[in-house]
């Protein structure tokens, strides 16, 4: 996918456009507000990296005009600004997710692939599938095997969350924020915790297990070889 | 103390101002009264006069000439105050104690006023007069009147007191005005002077307080209250950079060491591998000190009152709870929940999960195995309280005001990891919300109560 980079410290952009590289997609960047405004005009991009404080225009202000214009692009905001009120300001403006740095690579790039799959076309859905894995969100069923499989409703929505994330990394913070709805880190990591239980009720009996931890990122749910 | 100066404080303009109104309404006054009595003084000489003429023309009528001749004769040996004059058609003195006849016009009615030479012992004064003329049949002439410097003087006596009374008020006034305006002008300097001992650095200093209660006196105190808070916080802020200092500097350092080692150790890729991943461990640590400090410096002075909505305290513990059951029963710990329904506090739910959640972190990490982490939410006697108690080996008693403290770890929890920040947030937290932090005796344990302030009746 193509990535466009919009962040005035050229250091950062480097070790972003290396490391989107290296996990197999497009970067470019600009180093100013108006010429990242620019650039995002021409479209073409899956994916908009935004950091708040920029030269030129700030990238809450440009954001807003791009969707003032009707550019659909998803955005990514990247702050020194963590506040819950900076969040909220990030969003309202138009971001679709907010990342407050210092943030580890992989954590960016989590929140960039969830962000370009979530903008294909969902048809609506009302069924997961990964593997033989079912979800049936209305009669809030699991099934895995032809087997019904129990779970708690803070399980299910964890178990909702990663199979409407396949295939991709999803990290702890991801899950926290959209799980939980916890914007701060527990000292303790509840969240390996909460992974192992539901692994335990999904996959424990089967052959091939579909819950996995990715080292140093977080957790991918697919169906494996 | 400048002149200048002093007639520049309001205290000054303000007494001005005062004086003019209130000298303002003195003359006023004084003039009604001048006025007043100085008419009346003059109707009832006029009402004499009439009345007498009005007589002597009645007299005249009755007995003629010679009757009205004898009359004025009597009356002019009076030597006090009514002038009389009669004289025949050529204006020559029949009788009466006036030389000649006045060389002024009447005016209307009959009236004239002027003056006459009389004597005096040996002396002779020029006096005024008012007098009344009448006209009688065959051209004789009568003139009535009174001598009026007597009343002229009273009329002049009364003038003088009043400017004199004038003068005195606008003189007792501007020093009045004067003398108050110093006294405040005085107070005031001692406030600036403080100000700028401080501004220089000085922050011990405090404005002098006069003891008479007065709104200077509450200004001083209030400016008092207020450095009293200032300084507090800037020995917090002291404190925290202190601790920052030390808390990440050592870590920086360790970082730095490691990576300068790895380096100078004969190259191999699993070496460097493990330095870094050593480093990246190492800067995830400092970073969540970092987070931490910054989330109690938001809890303490960055959150708005307008971030403040109604929550459900018992589903915010249930949520917190919730969250780390999973975690107590890996441990072998029983966690378990009592709350209430319809408990309703106002406050921020960002902070107050995070603070929830660092008490129920901590009691689990405390607490050895087979042990009971106990959250409750309640309503006890009108005060809402949410409280989480563990069967650890608690705080002491002389510890538990410590522990409140930035980056303060007992002893005995050295080892565990942790920054020494959880409570330090709680507390941060707990007084956003106006609510009161208590670590108590669980007997064994520690049992940490929030508790909030009774909610005005709305």
């Amino acid at each position: 996918m193509r990535v466009l980079i919009i962040e005035d410290d050229p250091e950062a952009v480097e070790y972003m456009v290396k490391g989107l590289k290296e996990s197999g997609h497009v970067a470019d960047h600009a180093i100013d507000g108006e010429d990242g405004f620019q650039m995002a005009q021409g479209e073409g991009y899956d994916v908009l990296v935004v950091d708040r404080m920029l030269p030129g225009l700030d990238g809450l202000s440009l954001v807003g005009r791009l969707r003032a214009e009707g550019n659909q692009t998803p955005v990514l905001f990247l702050s020194a600004l963590g506040t819950v009120d900076d969040r909220v300001k990030g969003l309202r403006a138009g971001g679709d997710d907010y990342l407050v740095k210092p943030y580890a690579f992989s954590e960016l790039l989590a929140r960039i692939e969830a962000l370009v799959r979530r903008q294909r076309p969902a048809e609506a859905q009302t069924r997961l599938r990964v593997g033989d894995l079912e979800m049936d969100l209305l009669a809030r069923r699991v099934v895995r095997g032809g087997t019904r499989i129990e779970l708690q409703p803070r399980e299910f929505r964890l178990l909702e969350y990663l199979m409407k994330h396949a295939g991709q990394v999803v990290t702890r913070t991801m899950l926290l924020e959209n799980v939980w709805e916890y914007h701060f880190d527990p000292q303790t990591n509840v969240i390996d915790v909460h992974i192992s239980r539901l692994r335990a009720k999904i996959d424990k009996g089967f052959a091939r297990p579909l819950l996995n931890t990715v080292r140093g990122a977080g957790y991918c749910i697919r169906e494996t070889e | 103390m400048k002149p200048s100066r002093l007639l520049r404080t309001s205290t000054f303009r303000l007494a001005l101002g005062y004086l003019v109104l209130f000298g303002l309404s003195v003359a006023a006054l004084l003039g009604f009264i001048y006025w007043n009595t100085t008419g009346f003084i003059a109707q009832q000489t006029d009402e004499t006069i009439a009345a007498e003429i009005t007589g002597l023309a009645e007299q005249y009528r009755r007995t003629g000439l010679a009757g009205l001749r004898r009359i004025v004769r009597e009356r002019s040996r009076d030597q006090r105050q009514s002038l009389y004059l009669f004289t025949d058609p050529d204006r020559r003195s029949i009788a009466g104690n006036l030389d000649s006849w006045p060389e002024v016009p009447a005016g209307p009615g009959g009236w004239l006023d002027f003056a006459y030479e009389r004597p005096v012992g040996a002396r002779v004064e020029t006096h005024h007069a008012r007098a009344r003329h009448l006209l009688l049949r065959g051209g004789f002439e009568l003139l009535v009147g009174r001598d009026v410097e007597e009343r002229h003087a009273l009329e002049q006596r009364i003038r003088d007191s009043l400017i004199w009374v004038v003068a005195l008020t606008i003189g007792l006034g501007l020093v009045g005005g004067v003398v108050m305006s110093r006294s405040w002008l005085g107070r005031i300097d001692g406030i600036n002077r403080t100000s700028r001992d401080i501004m220089a650095g000085d922050l011990g200093r405090r404005v002098p307080v006069s003891g008479s209660d007065d709104e200077l006196d509450r200004l001083a105190q209030n400016l008092n209250a207020m450095l009293d808070e200032i300084e507090r916080l800037m020995a917090g802020m002291r404190q925290v950079t202190d601790n920052i200092a030390h808390d990440l500097r050592s870590p920086l350092n360790r970082l730095r060491s490691r990576l300068e080692v790895t380096l100078l150790e004969p190259p191999s890729i699993e070496s460097y591998r493990a330095a870094l991943e050593r480093t990246i461990e190492d800067a995830e640590d400092l970073l969540h000190t970092f987070t931490a400090l910054l989330g109690i410096a938001y809890a303490e002075s960055g959150a708005k009152p307008e971030d403040m909505a109604d929550l459900d305290l018992g589903a915010l513990a249930r949520d917190v709870a919730e969250l780390y059951e999973p975690v107590a029963e890996d441990k072998g710990l029983s966690l378990t929940l009592a709350c209430g329904d319809g408990l309703t506090v106002k406050g921020n739910r960002h902070l107050l999960s995070q603070a929830l959640a660092n008490l129920v972190d901590n009691a689990i990490k405390y607490t050895p195995g087979s042990g009971a982490v106990v959250v409750t939410a309640r309503d006890a006697n009108g005060t809402v309280e949410v409280a989480v108690a563990d069967t650890g080996p608690g705080i002491p008693e002389g510890e538990r005001e410590r522990v409140l403290d930035r980056f303060v770890r007992l002893e005995s929890s050295r080892r565990s990891p942790g920054s020494g920040l959880g409570l330090s947030l709680v507390a941060a937290v707990a007084r956003l919300h106006g609510a009161d932090l208590a670590l108590e005796d669980n007997r064994p344990g520690l049992r940490a109560v929030i508790r909030f302030p009774a909610r005005p009746a709305d």
